[in-house]
């Protein structure tokens, strides 16, 4: 039996908003799985429930405002147990083992004892026979064989199955209003009046702008809802992010960095050191293996820079971990924070965990989903926490030289200026390479500047060598 | 570059002439042809030019000048053989489907039939049940035939020499309401593609897919609408079979909506084949219902007013495209 | 046509830039510093105009797109 609390989705946040429940009393919940969306002053969030139990109690309406640590909301477990956060809940049974050898063995023996076994025949393994059905938390709970349970939001009567069937209604895309999330009667008749044609063209302008075309008025033929409609309600409609008005938004979020801002000034005594790396090897690799694919499929050259940073902080791990009860607690596995600027003004930070582990593809694909789920605030909240580096990459089109503030409590933080052709010495001659200035900000408490050098060469030494990385 | 300003008729017989000219393997086969000038006048004068071997009148039997035609092909020439009007086809279908086009599978690719057939289509001109036929879809429905169809004075005057380029056979749909259309045509035409279809007119909003005839009663219907707001691409198949499937889809799959109107019956015309070919094609890009439109489901009447009533219409045309694009 | 090639940037602007709209911004001035968008956004962009029309975008053809009224003439070109 547990509590879902309001929690704390970044250093300096006191309270939140509740948006909206993403489950319903009687559901069922795995750990990781999202059960709400919470504003913060930065964006709104997509929380995880870290607990497995059923929902049994929803405590906080939507819209309203708590203090971090405040129950929203109380998580039973199906069996009578005391360790809510312990994710192998008994009601996850395993399916018995199958009973194994055909003859002799046909009954299945009591657990932990072994039958006689005739000389030569193997021995039976015993059988495990499932754990006691734990008594259910809650009414509406059927607990079943296996890792399947039934849900009372599963159940249709025969009416319903009935009903759905004669008037072309789906009932597995029905959010049932009956006890328990039951889909009724009303509610496949009222699907059934209000589903919308439209045409397969409609359909699929629906998709890629973002258009529910259900929720159109139809103009085509038949009253159909066809492209024209689709498009006009797109360009009616406000942009996707469900975040609240920018003037707000930008003021909470300004005030949330001017916290962070002022705690790591005030308690990390930063160093700084600088290096400018050629990185005309890697912008010929880019290109060469760009010009053969799609837009969908290129790479960025930021791709290419976190993982060389990852696999540097793998590898200086003075840099990689955090500041904790006044010692450096630092570690191999890499969570690099990346710094995402939104359109609206300020700076999101999202992790991209195992960071050290990514291929430049893959974080590519890492990169790409993070910011556009950013942009649109549809971010986790396992997201926004956890980063052992980051990396602030405003260099794109801007500045040269990029002078971080480290985030608390982390150790590190890598910049990278604009990529672009300077003039450098190779062999004796000055010629134009494409290059960068590459900095870091480090926290000289737990580490020096010959630590922080190391750690920029490494960079340097993997980015010379990009089909490597 | 020098134009003439010919009747499609004449660009018929300039056609003819050429062939008759460039390739002494060439010659024409038909009833009426000769001494009479044909009966729709197009052979006129080609018989004195160039005598009864190589405008030869065949007697009233079509399945033995077919038949004929398909021998001398088999045996190195190159015939044109005209049957007056598709209605007499019928007699010589089992020449056409069985023989013709069908003897190269069964020679084993040894036997080609260079024969090319040409025929008068079409109602509207008060023939009544048995001579108003437009069977071109039915044929277009055969393998080892290519179907063409000139709607255009253009396209009458050039697509016979390719069609006798073909070494396999090709059958020419010649719309008889279209015998007195002029145009200006080149002195020296270029050779007319029989692959490709035509955009005739360029438009946004719906596609308009139709030949022979009904071409122009299409195009017609594209000025009327152009009034309404409604911007309408026509295209001119000039091929039915082998269609041009990537000029249609792409037309489909950019203005979403489709309309295909055809001289001949609805019922399994060259629309339904069309048709078919979009929802299966470009079925994603449809933003209404296909249209098909064609003649009433009846034995063409030879009553003026009835006859007109039967056959697709400039406001047959107009009220399918408003219902699926307005 | 003109009014084509900008519509479809317009369409696929609303992805990396939804509050951005065509007619209030400089269609000569430098394309990401009008739009404010980076490196990321620009790439999204190209993927979105490829994936509407099929005008294939090779990497080397970037230096191209450096306006709105650039890239506007760029996919006219490309797309008849």
């Amino acid at each position: 039996m547990g509590e879902f609390r309001m929690p704390s989705l970044g250093a300096d946040m006191d309270e939140g908003t509740l948006v909206e429940w993403r489950v319903s009393v009687g559901d069922h919940v795995d750990r990781g799985d999202i059960v709400a969306s919470v504003e913060t002053d930065k964006s709104v969030i997509d929380v995880e429930v870290f607990e497995t139990g059923t929902i049994q109690e929803l405590l906080v309406e939507p819209g309203t405002r708590v203090a971090v640590g405040t129950a929203l909301a109380r998580i039973g477990d199906a069996a009578a147990e005391d360790e809510p956060s312990e994710p192998d809940v008994p009601a996850h049974t395993e399916p018995p083992e199958p009973a194994a050898p055909p003859e002799p063995v046909t009954s299945t023996p009591p657990a932990g004892s072994t039958p006689d076994a005739a000389p030569g025949e193997p021995i039976a393994p015993p059988v495990t026979p499932p754990t006691e059905a734990p008594a259910p938390a809650h009414p509406h709970v059927v607990v079943g064989e296996g890792p399947v349970r039934r849900h009372a939001s599963l159940m249709r009567s025969p009416l319903v199955r009935h009903l759905a069937e004669q008037l072309h209604v789906d009932p597995d895309r029905l959010r049932g209003t009956g006890p328990g999330g039951r889909i009724t009667r009303h509610d496949v008749e009222h699907a059934a009046a209000t589903t919308r044609r439209a045409s397969p063209r409609a359909r699929r302008r629906g998709i890629e702008l973002g258009i529910d075309v259900d929720d159109l008025t139809g103009t085509g033929v038949d009253g159909a809802v066809c492209e024209r409609d689709v498009v006009a309600a797109a360009s009616a409609a406000e942009p996707a992010a469900p975040a609240p008005a920018p003037s707000q938004a930008a003021d909470g979020m300004r005030a949330a960095i001017a916290r962070t801002m002022e705690r790591s000034n005030r308690e990390i005594p930063h160093y700084h050191l600088s290096a400018t790396v050629d990185l005309n090897p890697l912008t010929e690799w880019l290109a060469e293996i760009n010009a053969e694919r799609p837009p969908a499929e290129r790479i960025l050259p930021a791709a290419a820079i976190m993982r060389a940073c990852a696999l540097a902080a793998a590898k200086v791990t003075d840099l990689n971990g955090e500041w904790r009860d006044g010692a450096a607690v630092t570690s191999k596995q890499v969570h690099l924070g990346v710094l995402v600027s939104l359109r609206s003004g300020g700076l999101i930070v999202p992790v991209i965990r195992d960071a050290h582990e990514r291929s430049v593809e893959e974080m590519m694909t890492a990169l790409t989903d993070v910011v556009e789920r950013s942009r649109r605030g549809s971010l986790r909240s396992s997201e926004l926490s956890g980063a052992t580096i980051t990396l602030s990459n405003l260099g794109d089109r801007g500045v040269d030289e990029v002078l971080g503030v480290i985030p608390p409590p982390q150790l590190a933080i890598v910049g990278v200026g604009k990529i672009a052709a300077r003039p450098m010495v190779v062999d004796g001659a000055v010629v134009a390479r494409d290059s960068a200035v590459f900095t870091l900000g480090a926290d000289h408490r737990a580490s020096d500047g010959r630590t922080g050098s190391r750690f920029l060469r490494q960079i340097e030494s993997l980015l010379a060598n990009p089909t490597r990385l | 570059m020098t134009t003439e300003r010919l009747t499609y008729r004449e660009a018929l017989r300039a056609g003819l002439r050429d062939a008759l000219a460039d390739d002494e393997r060439v010659f024409l086969m038909g009833e009426d042809i000769g001494a009479y000038g044909g009966c729709f006048a197009v052979t006129l004068g080609l018989w004195e030019e160039f005598g009864p071997e190589r405008v030869r009148d065949s007697p009233l039997s079509e399945s033995a000048f077919v038949g004929a035609g398909i021998g001398a092909a088999l045996g190195g020439m190159r015939p044109v053989v005209e049957i007056m009007t598709v209605n007499f086809s019928l007699l010589a279908l089992d020449q056409i489907l069985n023989n013709a086009a069908t003897l190269l599978h069964m020679s084993g690719g040894q036997f080609n039939v260079p024969l090319v057939i040409r025929m008068t289509t079409g109602a509207g001109r008060q023939l009544a049940a048995q001579h108003s036929h437009s069977l071109e879809a039915w044929y277009a429905h055969l393998p080892g035939l290519r179907i063409i169809a000139p709607s255009t004075v253009t396209d009458a005057r050039t697509m016979l020499a390719s069609a006798l380029d073909d070494p396999d056979p090709v059958l020419i749909f010649e719309h008889g309401a279209l015998f007195g259309l002029t145009d200006d045509v080149p002195v020296e035409p270029e050779p007319a593609d029989l692959d490709h279809a035509a955009v005739r007119r360029a438009g946004d909003d719906v596609t308009v897919v139709s030949h022979g005839a009904t071409l122009h009663t299409a195009l017609a219907a594209a000025e009327q609408l152009a009034a309404d707001g409604v911007s309408t691409e026509v295209i001119d198949l000039r091929t039915l079979r082998p269609l041009d499937r990537p000029t249609i889809l792409a037309s489909v799959a950019r203005t979403g909506r489709l309309v295909v109107a055809e001289d001949g019956w609805r019922t399994g015309g060259i629309g339904a084949e069309i048709a078919a070919m979009a929802v299966d094609e470009a079925f994603w890009d449809l933003d209404a219902p296909v249209q098909r439109l064609g003649s009433a489901e009846v034995p063409i009447p030879y009553a003026a007013h009835l006859e007109q009533a039967a056959l697709v219409g400039v406001d047959d045309i107009v009220d399918a495209v408003k219902r699926v694009a307005t | 046509m003109a009014d084509d090639a900008m519509e479809l940037l317009r369409l696929a602007l609303r992805r990396v830039a939804p509050e951005v709209d065509l007619d209030d911004v400089d269609h000569d001035a430098d394309l990401l510093d009008e739009l404010d968008l980076d490196s990321m956004d620009f790439l999204t962009l190209v993927g979105e105009l490829h994936q509407r029309s099929g005008v294939e975008i090779p990497e080397a053809d970037y230096a191209q797109m450096g306006s709105v009224s650039a890239v506007v003439g760029y996919l006219q070109s490309r797309q008849g």
